[in-house]
């Protein structure tokens, strides 16, 4: 069906009636279909999730400083983990990379919008509304949900509190609101492009964006269903999870990983392409190898449909089935391998600057790599025995999920800003935000590294006092991390305020794509007629 | 291609609307409200849920109204092109698609429990001890009538009302293609009539599926507490069932259209999407039968 979609898009000189007009007040982001206005709520909605997150992540840190009880009672201690990572996967990273998606994919394509514009606003107010219903389980009889962000049953269903069914159901919303999200993009990608500008002319944002949502269409669906079945297991009476009824709480592993696993990958894939984009830009070089970066990213999204269970080592499955999932699995780090080659190529004897979305798209690739061979370590059977739910684990994805996904992120922000604003953004306190931003992470997760190996259990409120000194080291890691997030904060407020130097329709230099080719601020509605390509 | 939407061959990207906040205001509440039912009833509680799950629908319910009515008003004054005609069907066909992945989770919780987590229970594998220590008395069959904690229901059969009711939804979708026969040959009549039997027979269908569960329920014992038989029976079928129901509102809402003289051979998109719906709906009772009924 995408051979003709160039013709038809032909460049008539169709009434010119209802643009640049900019609704104001209020209702312009209430009731909105444009899809700038919608990619910036996200964005600052994604940002907001990521300050509560984050606060929960100090409290458990604080709790953490001293072995011992000292600040939060244990329950309370497993609300904030199992919160935390609930809203960082589905508030934070994920509506931060849909936000870019809606922001960028019109522009780099050449469309006038997203393909399904009011579906759009639907999907982001979706999100609100999900995550104000799951604060308000905090004050519920028992509290929030304490279960984990994988809510394993038994933990979620026999042994769970009353929040579970308002768990569940905006889960349930969630999902929604990311499948519409996602056939929003893949449709934008599949029917909106611009003559001319075929399958692998799309700029690699654009590539990883469609195969993530591809993910998305596919998993989301599942964790719904296993949502449901944790529901009807607590409240309804039945036993997919309980071995007394004929079913197996292992089961539940299955369903949920076999939705988790890919789930990582979404949150991994745009990181991919918005690096793949910023690193030519400052090493002033085409990107090496494009079609190879199409082809591992298509590879890795495949194989992770086949690796579900390395989550799940130590429930005893058969030898047969452990080795297969350990195989699968190592089998991922190759085209990710690809990935990496290629970007260290694109930097070779490139005349590089060091910008600060250039800062952290390199720190990007060292440190998301870091996190590639500890999954590597994690992927080894017989090894991840001793490493399984210790903190070894915590150090993993947060390589691949802070110093990856959101590191991207903020390369991303730094990238695009002057296009979105108008303004450049403040060089000094980028700066300041980046170098505290490095320093900090690694204090805070490089050293859990040595506690997990040592046998310090995850998702625990107390510990052995050989630990303490690590621990202690990586609580003035974790504020100082916090806290530095403020800078970007006060970067971000400042540009949109407007206060900076006005920006160019082009500030880097060596930057590619239809997205330049228009002014600084983008006006509200770009590519009215397609470009050429 | 009629003429009309020639002239506006620019892609329609709609002015503001209300709908989609509303929208999610409606889910905000159906979440909302549905949580604190469920809590609620599990305690035999009176408490605020169901209101706020009944206000959640409501405010849905004129949503769709009013955005489909939107939606429909621009349609018919030619503001939408062939390329939007193209997003709406690739929109509809990933919307499927999730829907498939929906049910797959049930039928991989259904194989997984026959093939894996029954004959465990059982001994099978390297359970023998676990088997005999934990439910000495427990066999392993399937359909599984009696659980490991003793717990007992009989099967439902596959002949007679099940059989009926595949034939019935196999006829519907031939039915439904005959409606869309008639419209790409501009036959209205005929397009009304078959319409109107697709309809009928979806809702004989849902007649007998609600026969057949009170069937379950008092006869043969077959409840969702029955352990995992009853619960991937009721749900499968459940989730089956209440996908017809979406299916047969959408075919009544077309109806309706097509009463007033919507749809032509260019222009049909909503009937296509319903109609694409239904034949999905009809596949996975296929499945269905066969994994839940048959074998
Ligand atoms: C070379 C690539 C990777 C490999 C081989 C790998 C392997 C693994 C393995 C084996 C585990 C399970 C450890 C255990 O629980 O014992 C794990 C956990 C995890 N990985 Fe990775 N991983 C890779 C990349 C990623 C990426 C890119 C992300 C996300 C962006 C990610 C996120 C996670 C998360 C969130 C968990 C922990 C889930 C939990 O139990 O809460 N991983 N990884
Ligand atoms: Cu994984």
């Amino acid at each position: 069906m995408s051979t003709t979609v160039t013709d038809t898009h032909g460049a008539h000189d169709a009434h010119d009636d209802h643009h640049d007009h900019k609704p104001t007040g209020i209702k312009r982001w209430l009731f909105t279909t444009n899809h700038k206005d919608i990619g910036s709520m996200y964005l600052w909605f994604s940002f907001a999730m990521f300050l509560v997150g984050g606060s929960m992540a100090l409290m458990i840190r604080a709790e953490l400083f001293q072995p011992g009880m000292q600040i939060i009672d244990p329950h309370f201690f497993n609300q904030m983990t199992t919160m935390h990572g609930v809203i960082m996967v589905f508030g934070a990273v994920m509506p931060a990379f849909v936000g870019l998606a809606n922001w960028m994919i019109p522009m780099m394509i050449g469309a006038p919008d997203m393909a399904l514009p009011r579906m759009n606003n639907w999907s982001f107010w979706i999100l609100p509304f999900a995550f104000l219903i799951m604060l308000s389980s905090f004050f519920m009889p028992g509290g929030a949900p304490a279960f984990g962000w994988t809510f394993y049953a038994p933990l979620s269903t026999t042994y769970s509190t009353d929040s579970t069914a308002l768990f569940v159901f905006s889960m349930h919303i969630m999902g929604m609101s990311s499948i519409m999200g996602a056939i929003n993009v893949i449709v934008t990608i599949m029917n909106m492009r611009a003559p001319g500008m075929n399958y692998m002319k799309m700029p690699l944002f654009v590539w990883t964006w469609f195969i993530t949502a591809f993910l998305l269409i596919a998993v989301m669906p599942v964790l719904a269903g296993v949502v449901t079945m944790v529901l009807t297991d607590k409240y309804f009476g039945t036993s997919f999870f309980d071995a007394a009824g004929g079913g197996d709480p292992v089961l539940f592993q299955h369903l949920f990983w076999f939705f988790g696993h890919p789930e990582v990958y979404i949150m991994i894939l745009p990181s991919f392409g918005i690096v793949s984009a910023i690193i030519p830009a400052f090493a002033r070089k085409p990107l090496f190898g494009y079609a190879s970066m199409v082809y591992a990213t298509a590879a890795i999204a495949g194989l992770s449909f086949l690796v579900w269970a390395h989550h799940m080592f130590t429930t005893g499955m058969p030898t047969f089935a452990s080795l297969f999932f350990m195989y699968m699995t190592m089998l991922i780090a190759v085209p990710t391998g690809v990935k990496v080659f290629n970007w260290v190529s694109t930097m070779w004897r490139g005349s590089m600057t060091f910008e600060t979305p250039m800062l952290f798209s390199l720190a990007f690739v060292i440190l998301f790599t870091i996190g590639g061979f500890s999954g590597i370590m994690l992927a080894i059977t017989p090894v991840d025995y001793q490493y399984h739910d210790t903190y070894f684990v915590v150090a993993h994805f947060h390589y691949v999920l802070v110093t990856g996904a959101v590191f991207s992120i903020m390369a991303a922000a730094y990238y695009w800003l002057p296009k979105w604003s108008g303004v450049m953004y403040d060089d000094f306190l980028s700066k300041l935000h980046f170098w505290c931003s490095l320093v900090s992470v690694n204090i805070l997760f490089f050293p859990m590294h040595f506690v997990g190996l040592a046998g310090m259990p995850r998702r625990i409120p107390d510990y052995a006092m050989q630990f303490a000194d690590i621990n202690q080291i990586v609580s003035i890691g974790g504020f100082l991390f916090g806290f530095s997030q403020l800078i970007f904060l006060a970067v971000a407020l400042k540009c949109a305020f407007k206060k900076g130097e006005p920006a160019p329709a082009k500030p880097w230099e060596g930057a590619e794509g239809l997205e330049w080719t228009v002014p600084s601020p983008a006006p509200y509605h770009t590519f009215d007629v397609p470009p050429k390509v | 291609m009629s003429t009309k939407k020639e002239e506006y061959s620019k892609y329609y990207v709609p002015d503001q609307s209300i709908w989609p906040i509303v929208g999610a205001l409606a889910l905000g509440l159906i979440a909302f409200g549905a949580g604190h039912f469920t809590i609620e009833a599990s305690k035999q509680e009176e408490g605020f849920g169901h209101y706020v799950l009944g206000a959640g629908m409501l405010v849905l319910l004129i949503m769709l109204v009013g955005w489909f009515g939107d939606q429909i008003r621009e349609s018919r004054q030619g503001l939408y092109n062939e390329q939007l005609g193209r997003s709406y069907k690739q929109g509809m066909s990933w919307f499927i698609f999730s829907e498939v992945m929906f049910f797959l989770a049930f039928f991989g919780a259904l194989f997984y429990a026959r093939m894996i987590a029954v004959p465990w229970l059982g001994g099978a594998s390297n359970n023998v001890a676990t088997g005999e220590i934990l439910w000495p008395a427990f066999e392993a069959i399937w359909p599984l009538t009696t659980t490991p904690d003793g717990t007992t229901t009989q099967a439902m059969g596959w002949f007679g009302l099940p059989l009926m009711n595949t034939a019935i939804l196999v006829v519907s979708s031939v039915t439904l293609h005959f409606a869309h026969v008639a419209l790409e040959e501009d036959k209205r009549k005929a397009l009304t009539s078959w319409l109107i039997v697709t309809i009928v027979l979806g809702l004989i269908f849902l007649g007998f599926q609600g026969y057949e569960y009170v069937h379950a329920y008092r006869d043969l014992g077959l409840t969702m507490q029955s352990g995992i038989y009853g619960n991937t029976f009721f749900l499968l079928t459940g989730f089956h069932g209440l996908h017809v129901t979406l299916g047969a509102i959408l075919l009544i809402v077309m109806l309706g259209r097509v009463l007033k003289g919507h749809f032509t051979k260019d222009d049909q998109f909503g009937f296509q999407a319903a109609a694409w719906y239904w034949h999905f709906v009809d596949v996975v009772w296929l499945l269905l039968f066969v994994f839940v009924y048959i074998i």
